[in-house]
């Protein structure tokens, strides 16, 4: 399988893209809707017009034709042939290739036992689930053996259940597969349970690329931040640099006095610099008012405005003196009222800088807590 | 359980028949006169059958709107999968087609009798323009409105721009074009009559304006008859078809 480069691509909405996808990998393309995630996905495809240079393992395609291209592409609508039964749909792309019947048969088969679906051969897709037509057009892209797979949100119109289903089995038959993959969603738990890495794409310019933890943990703009659920994004001034924190003001027009926190030092801080910081809602603890804090954290006093279930987690939205920050608490340790006031701390290191590419943070203080 | 259901559809046909016989023979119906009984209608198709008048007029007509219709639809067809697939026939044809499309087919007559005289010619040409029109314009939208993701797919797949028009676009378009087959088998009978009538001396229609100037009505109502069963065969063949080719999929 080959490393695809996507060199300086660009289109009318896509701006100047460039990625490298290694051998096998399964690259995810997260943003939302207009980003440029699928033309990105039908510029590699061949199906729309680019400028900039795509190869596979070094060698240029620009000039190949889409039919020629040997990607295997997954629809968001499938797009599966309705006049044609599951097993026309699946040797569709291998009568095409003119293959020999029994090199036919033989592929075929491996293909039904792969997506698990041998007794569905016979039937036309307007008698499959969601989920049947979901394997049957990963059989249909996988059976002519193709360089790439593109996938564009081919789980989008699935129940959760099934969706956690067919993301397993896919993530599996990807591994077994070996095939390089790009894979588009705007699904941000999607992309970080599947992809080997991520690039996050706004307004037809990646944003970011990087494994998934990264991603969650240190994004680069407030834009991957908010993408990723990063809900607390605080503007802050530096006013004091020690050897390993760092002392902020927020900025907060709401706010009377600018509460004073402790942050761990970054290499981007400078004295007197208004930056941003981010801090994952996970990272707040919440402390009753005549509770006893501990000194290390960092502590702002609000009232609890609103909370709801999410998954095991409680989301608190909590008011600080006009402005809102959210935190993650898990069900059992969430023993808070609505309206109820609390100090919302978090230690010196939670908060993350917002710094794009310029914030020259090293691979090793990227690593995830 | 099918062969009720028909069966059942047949009880309110027979009732009428039964009624329209005890209102003739009872001269229930005021001008009864020209009210034949359905058994005299009858009476008089086996006449015309045996003495071989109705099958020579019958294949006259049968032969005209089979050659009109089979060289008009496949006209249509060919030009109708040209327009749907490249836009720019289309862009060239649209205009075209679409100011000659809104005349009638019996509006042709005058100029085609001047072009090709009295003759066979003539009729089969009516036929091949009542065809040509709606069979062209239900393939077009049939070929346009194949989903273009499935065109996107199928050349991922590897499939040239002539294996997706074949695969995909025209099985996909059948059944617009059933439709406007349909439409047009039983139009194409309607035309020929009428055609037939005004301007063509053989022919069922041609039989009908003679019996109608020999005040022969049940001869007239044999020539209807025939009609009706032409044109609902015809239409139930191409309903036959289309479920035979797409009903598994639809």
């Amino acid at each position: 399988m080959p490393v695809i480069e996507l060199k300086n691509i660009s289109n009318f909405i896509c701006r100047d893209i460039s990625l490298k996808i290694a051998n096998g990998e399964l690259m995810v393309l997260l943003g939302p809707t207009g980003a440029g995630k699928t033309t990105l996905l039908n510029i590699v495809s061949g199906l729309i017009e680019y400028e900039g240079s795509i190869l596979f393992d070094g060698v240029s395609i620009d000039e190949i034709p889409v039919n020629r291209r040997s990607v295997g592409y997954l629809l968001q609508d499938l797009a599966l042939f309705p006049h044609l039964d599951v097993v026309s749909n699946i040797t569709y792309g291998l009568k095409i290739q003119k293959r020999r019947v029994n090199e036919i048969k033989a592929r075929l088969d491996e293909m039904l036992d792969l997506m698990n679906i041998p007794d569905l051969a016979r039937r036309y897709p307007k008698d499959l689930s969601g989920g049947e037509k979901q394997r049957v057009a990963l059989a249909r892209a996988l059976a002519p053996s193709p360089q790439v797979l593109l996938l564009d949100e081919p789980m989008s119109n699935l129940d959760p259940l099934t969706k956690e289903t067919i993301l397993d089995e896919f993530k599996s038959i990807q591994r077994k597969t070996g095939i390089t993959t790009i894979y588009v969603t705007h699904d941000q738990n999607e992309a970080l349970s599947l992809g080997d890495r991520i690039s996050v794409l706004n307004e037809g310019k990646i944003e970011q690329v990087g494994v998934p933890d990264e991603l969650f943990y240190h994004p680069e703009t407030e834009f991957v931040a908010r993408f990723v659920g990063f809900k607390n994004i605080l503007k802050v001034s530096i006013v004091e640099i020690k050897q390993h924190e760092a002392v902020v003001y927020i900025n907060n027009e709401c706010i009377d006095q600018p509460f004073k926190i402790r942050v761990k030092r970054y290499p981007v801080f400078e004295k007197g610099k208004e930056i941003s910081l981010c801090i994952h809602p996970e990272r707040i603890i919440l402390k009753r008012v005549n509770g006893s804090v501990d000194s290390n954290l960092n502590r702002m006093m609000g009232k609890i405005v609103d909370r709801r279930r999410n998954g095991k987690n409680i989301r608190a939205t909590i008011d600080i003196g006009g402005s809102e920050v959210h935190a993650a608490i898990p069900k059992a340790l969430f023993d808070f009222k609505i309206h109820e006031d609390v100090w919302a701390c978090f230690a010196p290191d939670a908060p993350h800088p917002l710094c794009g590419k310029r914030c020259g943070v090293t691979e090793d203080q990227r690593r995830c807590p | 359980m099918e062969r009720i259901k028909a069966a059942y559809s047949l009880i309110p046909v027979f009732i009428f028949l039964l009624i329209w016989e005890v209102a003739a023979r009872l001269e229930l119906i005021p001008g009864h006169f020209f009210f034949p009984p359905f058994t005299a209608v009858v009476q008089e198709f086996y006449h015309l059958t045996s003495s071989g008048v109705l099958p020579a007029n019958f294949l006259r007509s049968l032969a005209r709107v089979l050659i009109g219709f089979v060289t008009g639809s496949i006209a249509g067809l060919l030009i109708g999968i040209l327009m749907g697939y490249k836009e720019t026939i289309n862009k060239t044809f649209h205009p075209i087609f679409s100011l000659l499309y809104p005349i009638p087919a019996l509006g042709w007559l005058p100029i085609l009798m001047l072009w090709f005289g009295i003759s066979e010619m003539l009729s089969i040409m009516i036929i091949f323009i009542c065809s040509f029109f709606p069979i062209l314009y239900n393939t077009v939208t049939g070929i346009k409105t194949v989903d273009k993701n499935l065109i996107k797919v199928a050349k991922t797949l590897g499939a040239s721009e002539r294996k997706i028009l074949s695969t995909v676009l025209l099985p996909l378009a059948l059944t617009n074009i059933f439709t406007g087959l349909r439409l047009e088998a039983g139009m194409a009978w309607r035309v020929i009559i009428a055609a037939e009538m005004v301007a063509i001396p053989t022919g069922i229609g041609a039989l009908l304006m003679r019996a109608e100037s020999l005040i022969r009505i049940d001869i007239v109502i044999v020539c209807l008859m025939v009609l009706s069963v032409m044109c609902l065969s015809f239409e139930r063949f191409f309903i036959y078809m289309e479920h035979k080719l797409t009903g598994k999929w639809r």
